[in-house]
């Protein structure tokens, strides 16, 4: 199988119009399961280029207050992998907006990886990020992912040596994840200071076929403008859409609020 | 009894373990990127570290002097009497310093903490005693410690978490998911990622990510050494079985460990009955290693119930979970009541309360030696004192738990 396709288009398409890929974050399941399918439409008729939709797990260590309490609401309401892929499903009857899959790996492990792999590809998603789930434990997932032409997408941070770097882009496809700043996922209304160096650092690292996103912490038009000078392909925003979504904000609200943040990813020079 | 391994696994070197941070199938390191750097930082330091004479020496020295080493291996003369078959002893780790064997690992890791150079010591705790010794180890060693405690435990524990904060802990309330254990590491964990270069987690239970399992257990076999040189010195003999509680599962694998070669030697490991990974669970990742798990048909994790805040945790250690496997271990379930019942054998038998969580083993143990002869030998580690459980034992009798009502 071809891998992921739709993802790789994608990320072609931005970069002719010079542009770097908006990629943003919604828990199935959100505001309440019933309207999570105009949220994604809202997303998208704001400029979103990539959706990274989320499958809430009962302890996600690496997220922050705002992202836990989305994982808490999913759970209540009864939502799994299933839940998300039939969302996947859905989507994709009218549109071919790339979509990731976001889950704990506990979850995948029970479904087995073999399982999961195939019943995400039947669903037309194009690739799985697992914040749990270092290479050095991703051997079998890697092989899966493969079969299944699912993008696998893995994750450096400040704390990651250029050996290292190097060795996890062997492992990944679609993109790189670069964690801008030490913590959880979360708003913030300012860069880390750890964001611009990181990506200076990585950059020559990442082989060609193989993008550049960033997040953790991006909520405003002005930190999206900083890493897209500096060179990345993608920036992540998940908390900043999460926290406006679960405070009731309409759906015209978030296309506009990704309008804004979509405008960062074309800095003028 | 013990079902023997089988044989297509009896090449397995225990005793080795873990290999390239597995316990056969079981461990590893399931976290994310951030935190991998350190986790191997901290193996590198466990294995140069902690091999230095000094280093050892000055463990030795504060083991003794300071926490009361060794414990006493003690006959208990009227337990065993009241079981009727095999001669029951009892390993006092309730007696060292802070009233549990927490101490053990918490000073192992603060001394270590403190030669890497971190002074910001963070750990989770469900009873409060990992808590306390934590708090006890940084203040004798001039470190700064930050203990997440789920708010529901400290209600609970309330002497505990008291004790925490005279003893210059900060102690943070959980109020995350069921606010026991699972959630206070939840948090340890994203304070972790947070500030990884200046912070030492302190696991306080052989589970985690690789190398805690082996670091912790590293640092508790003190409890298993111990008894075979106190056996063998009063006995000549080795035990026939050994009995622990297991929670996460550090005071047993101290026990058992040790005698991991000395194939006659049976483990008896006690779960809660509403917290039994080994017994009910299945195999799933939680907290970065690939272990037994309550957990649902989705992957999502289970609500625990247990009378003891200790044992109340949806996982447990990977080395048990391979010991279970290779039937190198026993792991049975116990009750809220029974364990009750442990708890009041042993103050109206001994004249010693122990903590809930080793009530467990001694229910459990006491059952057991019934049906052993006379002649064999049974070691029940008492993992702590029940000072901090009269409150909660003295509610259960005027006020069922849930596990009672089902």
């Amino acid at each position: 199988m071809i891998l992921s396709q739709r993802l790789n288009k994608r990320f072609e398409e931005v970069r002719r119009r010079g542009e770097a890929a908006l990629i943003g974050y919604i828990m199935t399941g959100e505001p309440q399961l019933p309207r999570t399918l105009e949220y994604i439409k809202a997303l998208e008729a704001g400029g979103l280029d990539v959706l990274e939709l989320g499958v809430p797990f009962t302890d996600p260590i690496a997220d922050g207050p705002t992202l836990q309490a989305a994982h808490a609401r999913a759970l209540r309401q009864g939502v799994t992998v299933h839940t998300a892929l039939q969302f996947v499903r859905e989507l994709r009857k009218s549109s071919e907006l790339p979509i990731l899959l976001m889950t704990y790996y506990n979850p995948i492990y029970r479904l087995g990886e073999e399982s999961f792999a195939r019943r995400c590809s039947e669903a037309s998603v194009d690739g799985v990020i697992i914040p749990d789930l270092p290479i050095e434990e991703a051997t079998s997932w890697v092989n899966q992912a493969r079969k299944y032409g699912l993008a696998r997408v893995f994750f450096a941070t400040p704390e990651t040596d250029t050996e290292r770097v190097k060795k996890i882009c062997e492992y990944a496809s679609g993109f790189l994840y670069l964690v801008s700043r030490y913590g959880t996922t979360g708003a913030h209304e300012t860069l880390a200071p750890t964001a611009i160096p990181l990506i200076e650092r990585v950059r020559p690292l990442v082989p060609q076929d193989l993008r550049l996103a960033v997040g953790f912490g991006f909520s405003t038009r002005a930190q999206i403008e900083m890493v897209v000078r500096a060179g990345v392909d993608g920036v992540i925003v998940g908390s900043a859409l999460a926290a406006r979504i679960a405070e009731g904000a309409s759906p015209e609200t978030i296309t506009d609020y990704v309008r804004e943040l979509k405008a960062g990813t074309r800095p003028l020079p | 009894m013990v079902a023997k391994a089988p044989s297509k696994q009896s090449t397995t070197k225990l005793s080795e373990l873990p290999h390239e941070g597995h316990f056969g199938e079981f461990g590893g390191q399931f976290v994310p990127e951030i935190l991998i750097p350190a986790l191997k930082e901290l193996e590198r330091a466990h294995k140069e570290i902690t091999a230095r004479f000094d280093f050892q020496s000055e463990l030795k020295a504060l083991r003794a002097d300071y926490g009361g080493r060794p414990t006493p291996l003690y006959f208990a003369k009227r337990l065993t009497e009241h079981a009727g078959g095999a001669r029951i002893f009892l390993k006092r780790e309730d007696v060292v310093h802070g009233g549990a064997h927490t101490l053990n690992n918490a000073l192992g890791q603060a001394l270590l903490a403190r030669a890497m150079g971190k002074r910001r010591v963070i750990a989770e705790t469900g009873a409060g005693q990992h808590g306390v010794a934590v708090a006890m180890a940084c203040a004798v060693l001039g470190l700064n410690a930050e203990i997440y405690m789920g708010a529901r435990d400290i209600e609970r524990q309330a002497l505990n978490a008291q004790r925490m904060k005279v003893l210059g802990a900060v102690v943070h309330a959980v109020t995350s998911g069921s606010q026991t254990l699972k959630d206070a590491i939840n948090e340890a964990l994203r304070d972790w990622v947070t500030n990884v270069p200046t912070t030492y987690y302190l696991m306080g239970s052989v589970i985690g990510p690789h190398p805690y399992p082996m670091i912790v257990r590293d640092f508790q076999r003190v409890i298993g050494d111990e008894i075979k040189g106190q056996l063998l010195r009063r006995e000549q003999r080795l035990p026939d079985l050994l009995v622990a509680c297991v929670g996460g599962g550090s005071n047993a694998i101290g026990t058992f460990y040790p005698f991991v070669s000395d194939e006659k030697v049976q483990f008896l490991g006690v779960e809660a009955a509403g917290a039994a990974s080994l017994s009910r669970g299945s195999i799933g990742v939680l907290h970065g290693a690939k272990t037994f798990v309550l957990q649902d048909e989705h992957g999502h994790i289970a609500e625990t119930h247990s009378i003891a805040a200790g044992l109340d945790y949806a996982a447990v250690g990977p080395e048990h979970a391979l010991y279970k496997k290779l039937g190198r271990g026993e792991y049975v379930p116990v009750s809220d009541a029974e364990a009750l019942e442990g708890f009041r054998l042993l103050a109206r038998l001994e004249g010693i309360l122990p903590a809930l969580e080793a009530a467990h083993a001694v229910y459990a143990g006491v059952q057991r030696a019934k049906r052993m002869k006379r002649d064999q030998i049974m070691v029940i580690t008492l993992s702590g004192r029940g000072d901090k459980d009269l409150e909660t034992v003295v509610r259960y009798d005027t006020q069922p738990t849930p596990e009672q009502t089902l």
